[in-house]
């Protein structure tokens, strides 16, 4: 027996009256990966070798090797990426129960902020006025920063943001990431940046906080996530699932929302 | 002195043959070599099995060498020699064939060289004539003999003041020599302005300072008398021989070859002096050579070649007939039978049946061979006398 | 450098003959480090030439390859006008002279313009030709203005003046020294490559004031990246330098897991095999385009890819890797005459090698060198004291050099 909510969702989507929005960038060699000080292992980019295109490598089709770091590009961030997740239980992409990867999100409009100041942090009390508007964050929900930073990707230079100091890039403030999991029970927050934490993040208390205290508590994270501005503030549902690595702390995905007409 | 060689016991050369020369042809070097024993067979009516001697001399006879050609022609002789040593050769297939005849190890020596010419052979013989060429001449210009030759034309012409036109007479002559020749590929005739306005090649040599490789093949007999009246042949007698290899090898240049050493020992066997020279077949890679020759062989001194040339006459009728065939110059150098052409022009001549004209009371003929621009300079040289048949001409033990 | 006319069909790259005795590679190998070299003999100390497997005097084998006085005497001398082969012909007519040689032996040389006529003094020189073979050249006793000038010295060297320079990795002091010293010898055009644009440079920045450099995106890891900059450029790069290198110090035991390692790989060998698949056709065919052809390209490896450095373990792997390369990319230019210079410093002074005592190179050292080695048409250099301390340890007994440095 079929259930009626299935039913409607797909002739939903095809009648049209469901929107799919893709909320990922293409994998490219040229996009931007996350940079760490060069003494520490570096994440590998996107790299794309053709094994064969209708040629002597292969005539009647077409196909390339991928290689790339977990955390490349449009990626999902499991708890055991991160010290303080790693006795987690179900904590890599292998082991997270499924029914994580599917959730309603909240978008919080921060493009103002983030325009004005590339450091910009977000607070409890921006989230409190978003609440105020939208309505309070569901439990077992994403929570997406929009910044409009996806717009920079063409330009690798803008969308990192370096300088002498440092990457300088929005992000969430300690306050807030306490808030979002011991007050509203989230289930991961995202981020169109290259990091869910803030470019400076690291001179924060604890350093990287969306890191230390999402994972820390088992929860999620998104990076580099587009078209946030085509979202709802509120009610879009997320589909979001990383790749089945053995023990894997992450994979590039497919981020997909759906969201009404 | 040490031991001066023995003297040749009653070895006669015979049935001198030539496969007529071509520019190229597309045949191999089989073909003139075997065209050349037919002939020798035919000449001296004689069977093929009556070879039971044979040498054998070509560049492009490649894979094989004598011993191959041995089974292509169907031979089977008791007496094989190879000899790659260019124009050298034919003296050093006579030296070989008459001791051996003279020790009873063959009866009957056939002595033939010979190759072909492909559009590409000059290249490619070039390209790999030595282990020493290859690594330090060829790839400095890639002229081949022409610019090993030139550098010594250069030198000698700095050292000992010989002027292009002495080189030239000598060519202008030896074309002069060749219009009575059938044989000849160049029977035009050619005039001292036209050889000083030729054509650079490798300065200071000229178009007419080269010989034009091109394919053929001669051959002769080596026996000894009494089979050649046997055989009722017209024959030359050998009075001596000498060869020489990397002769003078500390001089830094070559002005001289092998010869000087060994002249004297060469008229000592023979009996004779240089004016008793009634004619000379010398090597005529290039007239450099020839002046080298002349004064090595030693009708005059070292340095005095231009003085010698200006003052005689080189035609078949002049005061010092040379190169009576044309030479290599004007009948075209068929690859290692370049040396056997002298030898077999030097037979013709003295038993009264040349191609061309005949020196006048032809009696004593010197042939001369050289060969094998082995680095720089040519390593092999040779020289052989031969007499007309009838009494020998001496002057007495020394 | 005026235009190249694009209907005129290209001159094809044809080379000298290139066939050799393994005696007569003796002087190929001199002339790939700028040394004039003959044997001599161990026992008679008779000079030879040309390379012999026994001594022409004594018959010994004990001949030993060694820096000679260059000093001779021209006796004669040539133009030869119809040589055999397609090189000569189209450089007809072509000097060639006989010396001998204050240490003996006569020799057969290629002649400078600028020699005089016999007799004469003459000063030799040993250089690689077009196939990578050793050719002996007479110069005159005393330089002349414009001595590079002469055919015979530009078929052998690749000197940078008026050509165009592509440097992979112009974001390293090496990088900015190498295209500071191109500019320098006068290179038209320096291609300053850079991967990850959002890593600023403080070199890059600097190069870019200057006149002959264009900087443009290049990324040895990137396949796209580096055939996108072949097909911008490619048809245009006269010298190719490989400045790009990845170098984590360390021993194998140092870390776990081999990703720093692999990221050497693939900058360092890896990175040079896409340079070569992606740049090697246009460079061959170009190698005969006149006055500015294509000439060379420049490896710069690690005296630590002769023997393993342990302290840089797999650093020292992926340099050798790049240099058996190295030697596979030369084999497959040899044919048209491209000039590949493999380079092997000792430790540079840069991030990596902080904690090398010195002494070490500096980057505009090892510039300078890769100038004067372009110049000088060299093929194998080794900048600096540690570099040239290695080799010659390493060729004297490389058993002894792999305990050395394992300490």
């Amino acid at each position: 027996m079929g259930s009626p909510v299935l039913t409607h969702l797909v002739s939903d989507i095809v009648a049209g009256r469901l929107r799919v929005v893709d909320l990922t960038h293409t994998l490219t060699p040229e996009f931007p990966p996350i940079v760490l000080p060069p003494e520490f292992g570096e994440s590998a980019p996107v790299r794309i070798e053709e094994i064969s295109r209708y040629d002597a490598g292969g005539p009647a089709w077409y196909w390339n090797n991928l290689s790339f770091g977990e955390h490349t590009g449009t990626h999902f961030d499991a708890p055991i990426h991160w010290i303080t997740g790693r006795d987690q239980p179900n904590n890599s992409t292998d082991t997270i129960p499924l029914d994580k990867f599917i959730a309603s999100a909240s978008v919080v409009d921060c493009t103002c902020e983030a325009a004005e100041d590339a450091d910009y942090l977000l607070t409890v009390s921006k989230l409190r006025e978003f609440e105020e508007r939208h309505g309070r964050i569901l439990p077992r929900s994403w929570v997406l920063m929009r910044t409009d930073w996806s717009k920079r990707a063409g330009d690798p230079v803008a969308f990192q943001n370096f300088d002498a100091t440092g990457q300088h890039t929005p992000g969430p403030d300690v306050e807030a990431v306490r808030f979002l999991i011991e007050e509203r029970d989230v289930v991961g927050f995202g981020t169109e940046t290259i990091g869910t934490d803030a470019g400076q993040a690291a001179h924060l208390r604890p350093p990287f906080p969306c890191h230390a205290l999402m994972h820390g508590a088992g929860r999620f994270g998104l990076q580099c996530l587009a078209n946030l501005d085509l979202l709802p503030a509120t009610g879009a549902v997320l589909i979001a699932a990383p790749l089945k690595i053995r023990q894997g702390s992450g994979s590039p995905l497919r981020v997909l929302a759906l969201v009404a007409a | 002195m040490r031991d001066a060689a023995r003297p040749y016991e009653d070895i006669v050369v015979a049935a001198p043959v030539t496969v007529p020369y071509t520019r190229h042809s597309i045949k191999s070097a089989h073909w003139f070599l075997a065209q050349a024993l037919a002939r020798l067979i035919g000449s001296a009516r004689i069977r093929k099995t009556d070879i039971d001697g044979l040498a054998v001399s070509s560049f492009t006879l490649s894979p094989d060498t004598a011993v191959g050609f041995t089974q292509h022609i169907g031979l089977s002789p008791r007496f094989l020699e190879h000899v790659p040593m260019g124009g050298a050769s034919a003296i050093v297939q006579l030296r070989r064939a008459a001791r051996a005849v003279e020790a009873g190890d063959a009866h009957i020596v056939a002595c033939i060289a010979g190759d072909t010419n492909h559009v590409d052979s000059f290249r490619l013989n070039a390209a790999s004539f030595s282990r020493f060429a290859r690594d330090a001449v060829y790839p400095y210009g890639s002229g081949g003999p022409n610019g090993s030759f030139a550098l010594l034309t250069a030198h000698y012409m700095r050292v000992f003041g010989a002027t292009p036109q002495d080189y030239g007479k000598l060519c202008v002559a030896q074309r002069q020599n060749a219009l009575t020749n059938p044989l000849a590929l160049f029977r035009k005739e050619l005039s001292l302005q036209e050889y000083l306005e030729a054509r650079p090649i490798a300065d200071p040599i000229r178009l007419f300072d080269c010989v034009m490789p091109c394919a053929g093949a001669d051959g002769f007999l080596v026996m000894r008398r009494a089979m050649a009246k046997k055989l009722d042949l017209a024959h030359a007698r050998l009075l001596a021989a000498i060869e020489r290899h990397n002769g003078y090898p500390d001089d830094p240049i070559q002005f001289r070859g092998g010869w000087a050493l060994d002249r004297a020992a060469l008229y000592d066997q023979a009996g004779v002096s240089p004016k008793d020279i009634d004619f000379l077949e010398a090597y005529d890679d290039y007239p450099v050579m020839t002046l080298m020759q002349i004064e090595d062989l030693g009708f005059c001194g070292k340095g005095e070649g231009p003085e010698f040339v200006r003052r005689h006459s080189f035609t078949t009728q002049g005061s010092f007939p040379l190169n009576t065939s044309g030479g290599q110059l004007s009948m075209g150098q068929a690859g290692a039978a370049g040396g056997h052409l002298g030898v077999v022009e030097a037979v013709r001549q003295l038993i009264g049946m040349p191609l061309g004209a005949q020196v006048e009371k032809a009696r004593l003929g010197l042939v001369s061979g050289f060969g094998m621009i082995n680095y720089d300079r040519g390593l092999c040289s040779g020289a052989a006398i031969l007499a007309a048949p009838g009494g020998r001409k001496k002057r007495g033990k020394r | 450098m005026p235009r190249r006319n694009p209907l005129l069909a290209l001159d094809a790259p044809v080379v000298p003959p290139s066939a050799r005795s393994r005696a007569a590679q003796g002087l190929t190998a001199a002339a790939a480090l700028g040394v004039f070299a003959l044997q001599r003999c161990e026992n008679c100390g008779a000079v030879q030439y040309p390379p012999r497997d026994a001594c022409v005097e004594c018959l010994s084998a004990r001949l030993r390859w060694r820096a000679m006085e260059r000093g001779g005497e021209l006796l004669s001398e040539t133009l030869i006008r119809h040589g055999q082969e397609l090189y000569f012909r189209r450089r007809a007519p072509c000097r060639a002279g006989l010396v001998r040689l204050d240490v003996g032996p006569s020799t057969i040389v290629a002649l400078h313009r600028a020699c005089e006529g016999a007799p004469s003094r003459l000063r030799l020189r040993l250089a690689l030709d077009k196939a990578g073979q050793a050719l002996l050249i007479g110069l005159p006793e005393k330089d002349v203005p414009d001595m590079a000038d002469d055919p015979i010295i530009r078929e052998t060297t690749c000197a940078p003046r008026a050509r165009k320079a592509l440097i992979t990795d112009a974001k390293t002091r090496v990088g900015r020294a190498m295209a500071e010293a191109l500019v320098a010898a006068g290179a038209e055009i320096v291609w300053a490559g850079f991967a990850a644009p959002w890593k600023p440079s403080p070199h890059l920045e600097a190069l870019r004031a200057l006149g002959p450099v264009t900087p443009v995106p290049l990324d040895v890891t990137d396949e796209s990246s580096v055939r996108e900059l072949a097909g911008s450029i490619g048809g245009k790069v006269d010298i190719l330098i490989n400045t790009a290198e990845h170098h984590r110090p360390g021993t194998i035991a140092s870390r776990s897991g081999i990703e720093t390692a692999r990221a050497e790989m693939e900058v360092n060998y890896f990175g040079l095999l896409r340079l070569a698949q992606a740049f090697s056709a246009a460079l061959k065919a170009r190698a005969a385009d006149g006055e500015a052809s294509s000439t060379a390209w420049v490896n710069l490896l690690s005296a630590r890819a002769l023997s393993n450095d342990p302290a840089h373990g797999t650093f020292s792997a992926s340099m050798a890797a790049a240099f058996s390369l190295a030697q596979a990319l030369r084999a497959d230019l040899q044919a048209s005459g491209i000039r590949v210079l493999n380079v092997f410093p000792g430790p540079i002074e840069d991030e990596w090698n902080a904690l090398v005592p010195p002494p070490k190179l500096s980057p505009e050292a090892l510039a300078r060198t890769v100038v004067d080695a372009l110049e000088r048409g060299l093929e194998d250099v080794y900048p600096g004291e540690v570099a040239k301390d290695l080799i010659a340890r390493f060729l004297e007994n490389p058993k002894a050099l792999e305990r050395e440095l394992a300490g």
